[in-house]
C-alpha cells in the first residue's frame, strides 16, 4: 500500500469538459476514486454518462480539465492496460464474426507484440477469464449465437483477461438474465477484494444501493458525489432527473 | 455421344481463350486484383464502409487523369485523391451541420465530375471508357508491374495488422483503451481502400469497383461466423467471379467489368437464397429437422 500512497487515487478527474462540435456534453466534472471502491454513475439518458466513460478511456478528448490514472497520464494508463471498458450491449455489433475466445483474447492485445500472437501466458489469462464468467463450454461459439447475458459476460471476461486495475462498465445489468446478474454481482465483490476500482453506470437504483460505496449523480455536470448513504437521497435524485420524483423512478419504498 | 460433344465444348470453352496472350494476362491480373479486393472486402463490409468505398473509388478519377497527363504512375494520383476525398469528407462533416451520408455523396460526385471534365479538357491518350468501365484485356506491362506491387503491399499491410484491424472494426473504443493507435488503423484501412480501388478499377472500372470491394465480403458474411473463413470465402468468390466473368465476356462478347460484377452479384444472390444459416431457405434447419 505504501507504494500506492503517492498516487493513492486510481482515478482523478478534475473539472473535465467534453464537447462534440461545439455542443457541451459534460462540464466541470470531478471524480476521485481509490482502490477497492465501487462507484455508481447515475443520470438520465443524454446526461453524459457514456461521455464520461469516453473521456476516461481516452476515446474522446477533453476540452478542459485533467485526468490522472494511478497518478499518471491517460496515455501511460492505456499503455499499462490500467483501464478496461465493458461496453453497453447496443454499442457492439453482435453479429460480428468473432467467437467468445477471440473477444476475450482482445483483452490481451495491448500487451502483445505487433502481430498479436498469443503467448502461453495470454492463453492462460484468457482461459482463466472465461472460466470466471462461466463460459468455458461456449468459448468457440460466435458471439452472434449468444444470449444477451452471455455476451455481457464475454466482455466482462475480456476486462478480466486484460488484468486492468480499473473497470468501467456501461449499464452492466441492462438486459441480462438472472444468472448473469448474480454472477456479475459476485464478481464485483471479488473485484473489490482484489483492490480493483469500479465505475458503473446504471438505471437501476436498487443496484446502486446494493454494491456502490460511492455514487456520482450527473446531469451534464456533477449534481452530487459522495458516499451512497449520504448522497443517494430522494432530493438529489430528483434534481438529477430533472425534477422527476424518485417514486416514479424506483418505486415508493424509499 | 451427347456427353462427348459437351466435354469437347467445355474443353474449348476453357482452353480457347487461354491461347491468347491478352486473355492469359487478363485472367491472371484480374484474379490478383480480385483476391486483393476480396481480402479487403471482409473488413469493409464489417466496418460498414460500403459508401466510403464508393466515395473513394469515384474520387480517384481526377487523380488518375492528372497522373496520366503528367506522366506519373496513375496509382500515385489515384491514391492522393482517394485519401484526399476522405479527409475532405471528414472536414466538411465536422465543420457543417450536413449529415455524413450527404457529405460523402456530395464530395465524391464533385471529384468524379472534376475527373470527367479533366478527361475532356486534357488532350491525352486517356480512354474515358477504359477508366469508367475497366480494361482488363488491354492491360500494359507498366500497369502489370504497378498492380503486382500495390497488390503485394495491400496484402502485406492487411496481414501484418490483421488482428488490430479486426479489433478496430469490431470495437475501436476497446482498442483505444488498451493503447492501440486507432487513428493509425483508421488511415491504414483507408490507405488500403484507396490502393485496392486503384488496382480494382483496371479490372472493372471506376463505376463498378465498389462491387469488388463489398460484394465478396457480403457473400462471405452470409456463409460463415468466423472471420478467417469469411476472408477465405471472400477471396475465393472474388477470384471465381473474375475468371468466369472474363470467360463469359470472351465467349458472349460482353463488357468485361460488367460481366465480372454480374457473376459476383449472382454468387451473392445464391448465398442470399441458400446460405445454410443465414439464407432465405435455411437448408441447415431443413436438414437437421430430419
Amino acid at each position: 500500500m505504501d507504494e500506492l500512497n503517492y498516487k493513492s487515487y486510481r482515478i482523478e478527474a478534475e473539472n473535465i469538459c467534453v464537447d462534440y462540435h461545439g455542443k457541451v456534453a459534460l462540464y466541470d466534472a470531478n471524480l476521485r476514486l481509490k482502490a477497492g471502491q465501487i462507484c455508481g454513475l447515475v443520470g438520465m439518458n443524454g446526461a453524459g454518462k457514456t461521455t464520461f466513460f469516453n473521456a476516461l478511456t481516452g476515446f474522446v478528448n477533453i476540452s478542459k480539465g485533467k485526468i490522472r490514472i494511478n497518478g499518471e497520464s491517460l496515455r501511460i494508463a492505456q499503455q499499462d492496460q490500467s483501464i478496461a471498458y465493458v461496453p453497453q450491449s447496443e454499442g457492439i455489433d453482435s453479429q460480428f464474426p468473432v467467437s467468445v475466445w477471440d473477444v476475450v483474447m482482445m483483452g490481451r492485445y495491448g500487451s502483445m507484440n505487433i502481430l498479436r500472437s498469443p503467448r502461453e501466458s495470454d492463453i492462460q489469462a484468457v482461459k482463466d477469464a472465461i472460466e470466471r464468467v462461466d463460459l468455458m463450454e461456449l468459448s468457440s461459439t460466435p458471439i452472434g449465437n449468444l444470449s444477451g447475458g452471455q455476451r455481457k459476460r464475454t466482455f466482462l471476461a475480456r476486462a478480466i483477461a486484460q488484468r486492468a486495475s480499473i473497470l468501467l462498465l456501461d449499464e452492466p445489468f441492462a438486459g441480462v438474465d438472472i444468472r448473469t446478474e448474480k454472477l456479475i454481482s459476485e464478481l464485483f465483490i471479488q473485484f473489490k477484494n482484489e483492490g480493483k476500482t469500479i465505475l458503473l453506470s446504471t438505471h437501476d437504483m436498487i443496484h446502486v444501493r446494493e454494491f456502490c460505496d460511492l455514487v456520482l449523480l450527473i446531469n451534464k455536470t456533477v449534481v452530487a458525489y459522495g458516499e451512497t448513504s449520504e448522497v443517494f437521497t430522494p432530493e438529489n435524485i430528483t434534481s438529477t432527473f430533472g425534477g422527476m420524483s424518485p417514486d416514479v423512478l424506483f418505486g415508493p419504498e424509499s | 455421344m451427347d456427353l462427348c460433344f459437351l466435354s469437347i465444348n467445355i474443353t474449348s470453352f476453357v482452353a480457347d481463350p487461354l491461347s491468347h496472350e491478352f486473355m492469359r494476362k487478363a485472367l491472371l491480373m484480374s484474379s490478383l486484383v480480385a483476391a486483393v479486393c476480396g481480402f479487403l472486402s471482409s473488413y469493409l463490409t464489417l466496418k460498414g464502409w460500403a459508401l466510403m468505398g464508393d466515395a473513394v473509388s469515384h474520387s480517384v478519377m481526377p487523380g488518375v487523369v492528372v497522373a496520366y497527363a503528367l506522366g506519373l504512375p496513375f496509382s500515385l494520383g489515384a491514391f492522393i485523391f482517394g485519401v484526399g476525398s476522405v479527409a475532405l469528407i471528414g472536414f466538411v462533416k465536422q465543420k457543417s451541420r450536413v449529415k455524413e451520408d450527404t457529405v460523402i455523396g456530395l464530395v465524391f460526385t464533385g471529384f468524379f465530375a472534376l475527373g470527367i471534365v479533366l478527361v475532356s479538357k486534357i488532350k491525352s491518350n486517356i480512354d474515358l471508357h477504359s477508366i469508367l468501365f475497366g480494361s482488363p484485356l488491354g492491360i500494359s506491362l507498366s500497369d502489370v508491374k504497378q498492380t503486382v506491387f500495390i497488390s503485394l503491399l495491400v496484402v502485406i499491410l492487411l496481414s501484418v495488422f490483421r488482428k488490430d484491424l479486426i479489433l478496430y472494426c469490431f470495437d475501436p473504443r476497446h482498442a483505444k483503451t488498451v493503447g492501440i493507435n486507432v487513428l493509425f488503423l483508421h488511415y491504414l484501412l483507408l490507405t488500403c481502400l484507396s490502393l485496392a480501388a486503384v488496382v480494382g478499377l483496371q479490372s472493372v472500372g471506376i463505376v463498378l469497383v465498389v462491387a469488388m470491394l463489398i460484394t465478396p465480403g457480403a457473400t462471405a458474411y452470409l456463409l460463415t461466423d468466423k472471420f478467417d473463413n469469411m476472408t477465405i470465402i471472400s477471396v475465393i468468390s472474388a477470384i471465381i467471379s473474375s475468371v468466369f466473368g472474363i470467360y463469359f465476356s470472351f465467349w458472349f462478347d460482353l463488357e468485361t467489368g460488367g460481366s465480372i460484377v454480374l457473376v459476383q452479384t449472382f454468387i451473392f444472390l445464391f448465398a442470399f437464397l441458400f446460405a445454410p444459416r443465414y439464407g432465405i431457405f435455411k437448408f441447415k434447419k431443413l436438414f437437421s429437422s430430419y
